[in-house]
């Protein structure tokens, strides 16, 4: 510890602190622009000079380490000289169009120039102006306020983990600039809007609606992905006008992804449904809530009375509420039904019944950038949880060794130490192969079950496998760890793939070998919660895929648009089309849903008070932040009164919080969730290892930006490089297999369903795959995420004849 | 003693009344300064704080760019403005409210203007029959500029050393 005096004051600071830091410790504020405590130390703005006793001259506090005894002064008459020196050069070039700059009101220019510059200035040459740079459609520029802090520039380098910006010129001339025709294209490129300390990156579509001084910020918790980071959202008139992140460093630290920063231009969309709307006829026609409950609550009991209970099936959206999700649980159990389930991209519901408790992550969101060895199994991270992605490239940073095993190879802007691309079944025999090779490594052998030894003798280990295995080991390519921290995370793919018991079972037994920490990386912002609450099928009831796979007269969806959100489009079409009865709780009134009989408003996260569960096993409770739109309606209190009109009992809450209270009945939540939370199993499933399937498999992910209905009507986000291209993408040698080339339309098929598109090749994918998006217009006619496809390549004629029928067939 | 004497001397002299008489009789004569309104108008200053206006640049092109300066400063809260990027991606008001039955005419959203859009104009009488008369919009506002600019840019040009 060292010993030193600011101000006056002293403090004692650790070696090799900087004067900024140990000046925010003790709380004496020294101004600045470029120094951003997560970013590298730049030192290029000078504004944080300060006056060091003994130094002949005032020295820049971000960069000057403490030593003892030093003696800094931050208001002595040369430190506020040169503070106002400094402020004066800053302002030479910059316009004075406060009036109409987004940032007026919140611009760290603004206050630092009132705070510390000079009265007036003696520049009267005229100013410099530089071009805007057009980077896409999240991020207006006016590059003419730059000051060249070059924040934007490092977060995109350090944390975003690609150099999408620049500076390029000296002194005058110096300007940032991307790439030439190039829009910065990271998921995470909102944050640069934040750093900014001036107006020269600013909010696209937020641009000119408000003041910073209008807006009203209520925290509330990002519902897009499972990692639960604090948002604050800011009103204006009952309307949200944009979302930034709220510091957490626990979990979202001081970023968001765009995902979660932009999704809110979907809840001001024209597609919102604001009332209550019943079908008669094949017309829809708009009612009030009694009519619409009472007929919808008609329906039910009429169908269930005749066809029984078991007719009902009940498909859950992940994103609701925990208490949302209890409430529809209790409400379709209620009824003596036990067909309810929130795992709609799910295939393989084989490990029902055989886990201990609730899989979750495994591990604390923070815990992730000090791991050592990370393996990541069937994960498009940047894709799936975006900023989470961010915390693995701090542990790659910090010397970790990443291996990934995907069907896909997409580049997660770090550094990966080895890698195997293969189809999804053979991801199954890649696992068994590391965990053979890593018992060897660790003389573990004996220790493993029976079943699973017996499993393991038959594997034959390629060198590839073996050189991950030893990397999990601790065996690295430098450095050599003797007890590694090794994480292991499933992501969506893997969830979503036919063989996920195997995979899990295995990740589970490599866990077991390696001393791992890990889990599953669920997708949506509630699906811990789901599990938890048990949201599932009861003993005698129906998982999700069988809901739709043998058809139920009645269904009821809460927060979902089938076609788009279900593991199997088409499946999912058609099962709505033959029932009878298809009660909807959406926000959304949308072609996805034209097939549903009763359609009921529900508030979107903005709009209810609520809780989220994190992939982390975090119980996070938030309020609406505006009143609800039109005549919606909490989704709570929607299905409280439906339960009510049924005649059901114990439905008698007067607010979410009593429904909360109902749900860890009286236990603190936190330890609710830690005596549930439990990734183990209770007895070892059945490993089939060579499955090989004769044809081609899809690898269908869900793009980011389509993830859940509110991000999907986003247009800023659907301008992005990210929404979805309408292609087919093969591998090189399959495309020459196949006798294709670029721009080739192809048939595709799968389940009887079949649509066409152009093709592409694509290195990136494993042979033996077929990229295809799905929760897509075009692709609502194919079947499950993962599996068997087929394609065919045809002419143009025929595909514009296919296209034309598929046309006839909708109208 | 001396004092009541002196009082009921003045009593039966009527100095009291003459005394009144006497301001009544300054007044007869002297040059009258009621105004005959609305026939006739008192003097009024350039710095008057009357009705508002939103002024137009020369060219047409209106001056206002939604800085919400005023909106902010406003002591009665009797501004409201909406903005927008207008297709020539500047910074343009959709809305411009401002309700007079509010507004106390301080003056403040004018001195805040970093672009003398809005003004208060020599004009006070102006009136509503219906109490939404007074709510006076973005159309009305630049209406009063258009009709009153010369006037409005008069007074400002004389008053420009002390602005």
């Amino acid at each position: 510890m060292l010993k030193i005096e600011i101000d006056g004051k002293p403090v004692e600071v650790d070696h090799g602190t900087t004067i900024i830091d140990a000046a925010d410790k003790l709380g004496v504020a020294i101004p600045r622009f470029c120094y951003h405590k997560k970013l590298s130390v730049a030192a290029n703005c000078r504004m944080c000079l300060v006056e060091v006793e003994k130094f002949g001259k005032p020295l820049p506090a971000c960069a000057t380490p403490v030593a003892e005894g030093m003696k800094i002064f931050t208001r002595s008459k040369a430190a506020v000289q040169a503070q106002q020196s400094v402020m004066e050069f800053l302002l030479i070039n910059h316009p004075l169009d406060c009036p109409i700059c987004d940032q007026g009101g919140e611009c760290d220019l603004q206050d630092v120039a009132v705070g510390y510059g000079a009265s007036g200035s003696r520049y009267t040459e005229e100013k410099r102006v530089v071009f805007n740079k057009n980077i896409g459609p999240l991020i207006s520029t006016d590059m003419t306020r730059c000051i060249q802090c070059t924040r934007c520039v490092r977060f995109l380098k350090e944390v975003g983990g690609m150099q999408e910006l620049g500076m390029v010129g000296r002194g005058e001339h110096a300007e940032i600039t991307a790439y030439v025709d190039q829009s910065v294209n990271s998921e995470l490129s909102g944050n640069i809007i934040d750093l900014c300390p001036v107006g020269a990156l600013t909010n696209k579509p937020f641009r000119y609606s408000a003041r910073s001084w209008e807006l009203v910020r209520r925290p509330s918790i990002a519902p897009h992905d499972s990692m639960g980071s604090h948002i604050e959202v800011h009103v204006k008139d009952d309307k949200v006008m944009r979302v930034l992140p709220r510091e957490k460093e626990s979990i979202n630290e001081c970023w968001l992804s765009d995902r979660d920063r932009y999704s809110y231009e979907g809840l001001n969309s024209p597609d919102r449904l604001k009332v209550p709307m019943i079908k008669h006829h094949g017309e829809w026609q708009e009612t009030d809530w009694k009519t619409a409950l009472e007929y919808a609550a008609g329906q039910i009991k009429d169908i269930t009375t005749e066809h029984g209970s078991d007719a009902l099936g009940a498909l859950v959206s992940p994103n609701s509420t925990m208490e949302e999700g209890y409430l529809i649980k209790e409400l379709v159990h209620g009824l003596g039904c036990g067909n309810v389930d929130y795992r709609l991209r799910q295939t393989d519901f084989r490990l029902d019944g055989k886990r201990v408790g609730t899989p979750w992550m495994g591990c604390n969101i923070d815990e992730i950038e000090k791991l050592d060895r990370i393996l990541l199994i069937g994960s498009n991270i940047r894709n799936e949880h975006p900023l989470l992605a961010q915390r693995f490239r701090k542990a790659v940073d910090n010397g970790a060794e990443l291996s990934i095993i995907s069907p896909l190879d997409n580049n997660p802007l770090m550094d990966i130490a080895h890698k195997i691309i293969v189809t999804p079944n053979d991801i199954v025999n890649v696992l068994a192969q590391i965990l053979k090779a890593m018992s060897k490594l660790q003389k573990l052998s004996l220790c493993l079950p029976p079943q699973l030894s017996e499993l393991l003798e038959q594997i034959h280990v390629r060198p590839n496998t073996e050189a991950m295995a030893e990397s999990l080991v601790g065996l690295g390519e430098t450095v050599n760890l003797i007890a590694p921290k090794v994480g292991i995370f499933l992501g969506n793919m893997a969830l979503s793939a036919p063989r996920f018991t195997e995979m899990y079972s295995l990740a589970e037994a490599i866990g077991g070998v390696s001393g791992a920490k890990g889990g599953i990386l669920p997708a949506a912002a509630n699906s811990t919660g789901m599990h938890l609450l048990g949201v599932m099928p009861a003993s005698t009831g129906m998982h999700a895929r069988a809901m739709l796979e043998v058809p139920r007269k009645a269904y009821l969806l809460l927060n979902i648009e089938p076609e788009l959100d279900c593991q199997h489009a088409a499946l999912a079409r058609s099962a709505m089309e033959k029932a009878d009865c298809v009660v909807a709780l959406t926000a959304y009134k949308s072609k996805a849903l034209d097939h549903a009989t009763v359609l009921l408003p529900i508030a979107p996260f903005t709009e209810t008070s609520g809780t989220f569960m994190s992939m982390e096993g975090r119980i996070q409770s938030f309020k609406a932040v505006v009143k609800p739109l039109g005549e919606c309606r909490p989704a709570w209190k929607v299905l409280r009164v439906l339960a009510n009109t049924l005649g059901l009992q114990g439905f008698d809450f007067e607010s979410s919080e009593e429904v909360k209270l109902k749900i860890f009945d009286g236990e603190k939540p936190s330890d609710f969730a830690r005596s549930r939370l439990n990734n183990n199993m209770k007895e070892l499933v059945e490993i089939e290892t060579k499955i090989k399937s004769p044809g081609l498999q899809r690898v269908g992910e869900v793009p980011q930006y389509e993830a859940d209905p509110i991000v999907r009507r986003s247009e800023p986000l659907r301008k992005t490089k990210y929404n979805i291209k309408r292609l087919v993408r093969l591998h090189p040698d399959e495309m020459r297999a196949y006798d294709l080339v670029e721009g080739d339309m192809v048939l595709v098929t799968q389940d009887k369903g079949s649509t066409v598109l152009p093709v592409r090749p694509d290195a990136h994918v494993a042979p033996g795959c077929v990229r295809v998006a799905a929760a897509h217009e075009d692709t609502l006619g194919l079947g499950d995420l993962m599996g068997d496809i087929s394609i065919e390549k045809i002419t143009q004629e025929q595909a514009d004849v296919f296209k034309s029928k598929q046309m006839e067939a909708q109208n | 003693m001396f004092k009541q004497m002196k009082n009921t001397l003045g009593s039966l002299m009527l100095i009291e009344l003459l005394k009144g008489m006497a301001v009544t009789g300054r007044y007869f004569f002297a040059r009258k300064i009621t105004i005959q309104y609305p026939e006739e108008r008192t003097p009024q200053s350039n710095r008057f704080r009357g009705l508002h206006a939103l002024r137009r640049y020369p060219n047409g092109e209106e001056r206002c760019i939604a800085c919400k300066l005023c909106e902010a400063v406003c002591p009665a809260m009797a501004i409201t403005i909406e903005s927008e990027q207008r297709d020539d991606n500047t910074r343009r008001t959709t809305r411009y409210d401002i309700d007079l039955t509010k507004c106390i005419f301080c003056g403040l959203c004018e001195e805040s203007c970093p672009v003398d859009s809005i003004v208060e104009t020599r004009i006070f009488d102006y009136h509503g029959e219906q109490r939404g008369d007074l709510l006076y919009t973005k159309e009305m506002l630049l209406a009063v500029g258009d009709k009153h600019e010369k006037q409005i840019a008069a007074d400002r040009a004389q008053d420009k050393n002390y602005r």
